[in-house]
């Protein structure tokens, strides 16, 4: 026992050492899928209050051009205001919601809520964004983030005035997207080397591509509305161990300079999921 | 100043250097990130204890983790710097006892070689440890070499400026005084 003591209190820099590097990694292999603690929370607001000061300085450079890209999106939402109402089938309808649906029968499937950046990386391997809305202005995890040029991540971290989200620069993200010519579905990912192209991925070799066609979010992506925006076909390469093309896309969002963003929630992502986790009876 | 509040102040300064400048600015390439902030467990006076050491090098870290969203990463090669540093300074320095003349590491206290040697050394094992984590997760062995190199030049030129910009003024501490 005593031997045990004289070994601690000789070695102890070398085992507080170990200690310390052990602690740093589990933190990073915990955190490379989603913070779990609430700690991450904690610490989430208080980066988050001071990032928004710097903000309140670095906007000021940015205003004109914010100013621009605000007016255009304006003009945009005018000219698409329906584009976020879904058609139910009316044939069975059993009784109407007055708040869910408008007079033409249709129902709220997208509720678009304006948010501010107010912190941004770009130059890591795992790019996340802080937005100044939280969980008292209704945001929820797996919320859709989109800037007025093109969709820019997920939501994966709430507290009660921040949110905290995964930008699609960021290994771990994977979008469903499509083609929007051929309406190809496929998979969108960031290989980690260059902000301003994703890798588009799941296209079979017999699809019709070119350089220049749109890429958009597909129908079956929970999260995002169908045909956001998400870049246009740079560079397409064939995979040879495969039987699908590697995209290169440039994506439209300028992550750079992203400031003004929209979340937007899917007000029947519940249900869809729901549903979907119901095990099939007649398996 | 007494060198509490100067190192308080130095901590707060590379934090938000690192934070909202060298991480902010556009990659020149995918494999260069510049980083400054370990300067400050480089700058530490000579009489600080290796335990005090060690858990400044993981408070630095974990700061930085925090405002850059991935924990552990920078943490890991700050604490291995920090245990690293008394071996090296004693290697370096060990006949002159510079320790009881100077406060803490620089060109004047140590002399232009050694220190280059020391921090060159520290720059490089930072790097070397914060990309082989980096690389665990995915990357190419072309990518981690690249990334070791091309990011060990560019912190170097940048601690280089720095030492010209912000010359220390060392005193020559004596037993009688």
């Amino acid at each position: 026992m005593k031997n045990i003591f004289i070994f601690i209190r000789r070695y102890f820099n070398f085992l507080f050492f170990m200690t310390l590097q052990i602690i740093c990694i589990i933190l990073l292999v915990k955190n490379s899928d989603t913070y779990g603690a609430t700690y991450a929370n904690i610490a989430n607001e208080i980066t988050g209050r001071i990032n928004t000061q710097y903000n309140t300085v670095h906007n000021f450079f940015n205003l004109r051009e914010n100013n621009l890209q605000l007016q255009a999106e304006n003009t945009r939402l005018k000219n698409l205001l329906g584009s976020n109402f879904e058609t139910t089938d009316t044939t069975f309808i059993k009784h109407i919601d007055s708040v869910m649906t408008d007079t033409l029968g249709k129902q709220r499937k997208y509720l678009w809520l304006p948010a501010k950046v107010v912190n941004n990386t770009i130059s890591q391997q795992y790019n996340y964004m802080t937005i100044h809305r939280g969980s008292n202005q209704g945001v929820k995890k797996d919320m859709a983030v989109i800037s007025s040029t093109g969709i820019a991540g997920t939501i994966i971290d709430v507290s009660e005035n921040y949110c905290r989200a995964m930008s699609l620069l960021h290994r771990n993200s994977k979008v469903s997207s499509m083609l929007k010519k051929s309406q190809i579905p496929g998979s969108v990912e960031w290989d980690g080397k260059d902000p301003y192209y994703l890798t588009l991925r799941k296209i079979p070799k017999s699809t019709p591509v070119a350089k220049g066609d749109s890429v958009v979010t597909s129908n079956y992506s929970a999260n995002f509305p169908p045909n956001m925006m998400i870049g246009i076909v740079s560079e397409i390469t064939k995979d040879p161990g495969s039987n699908d093309f590697i995209i290169q896309i440039k994506t439209s969002t300028n992550f750079y300079t992203l400031e003004y963003v929209n979340i937007v929630e899917n007000l029947q992502l519940e249900e869809q999921r729901r549903l979907e986790a119901v095990k099939v009876k007649n398996e | 100043m007494s060198l509490l509040i100067k190192n308080i102040i130095r901590f707060v300064l590379f934090i938000l250097i690192q934070v909202y400048i060298l991480s902010q600015v556009p990659p020149l390439h995918q494999f260069i990130t510049p980083y400054l902030y370990f300067l400050f467990i480089l700058w530490l006076p000579f009489t600080i204890s290796r335990t005090a050491l060690l858990f400044l090098g993981f408070c630095l870290g974990i700061t930085l983790d925090y405002f850059l969203g991935v924990p552990g990463l920078h943490a890991a090669p700050c604490v291995l710097i920090a245990y690293l540093r008394p071996f090296l300074i004693n290697l370096l320095i060990s006949q002159e006892g510079t320790e009881l003349n100077y406060a803490e590491p620089s060109i004047k206290s140590m002399g232009f070689t050694p220190y280059s040697l020391y921090v060159l050394v520290f720059t490089f094992v930072h790097h070397f440890y914060l990309v082989l984590i980096e690389w665990m997760h995915f990357g190419t062995f072309l990518y981690f070499l690249g990334k070791v190199t091309a990011t060990t030049g560019v912190s170097l030129i940048l601690i280089f400026i720095t030492e010209m910009l912000f010359f220390r003024k060392q005193q020559f501490r004596t037993n009688t005084g």
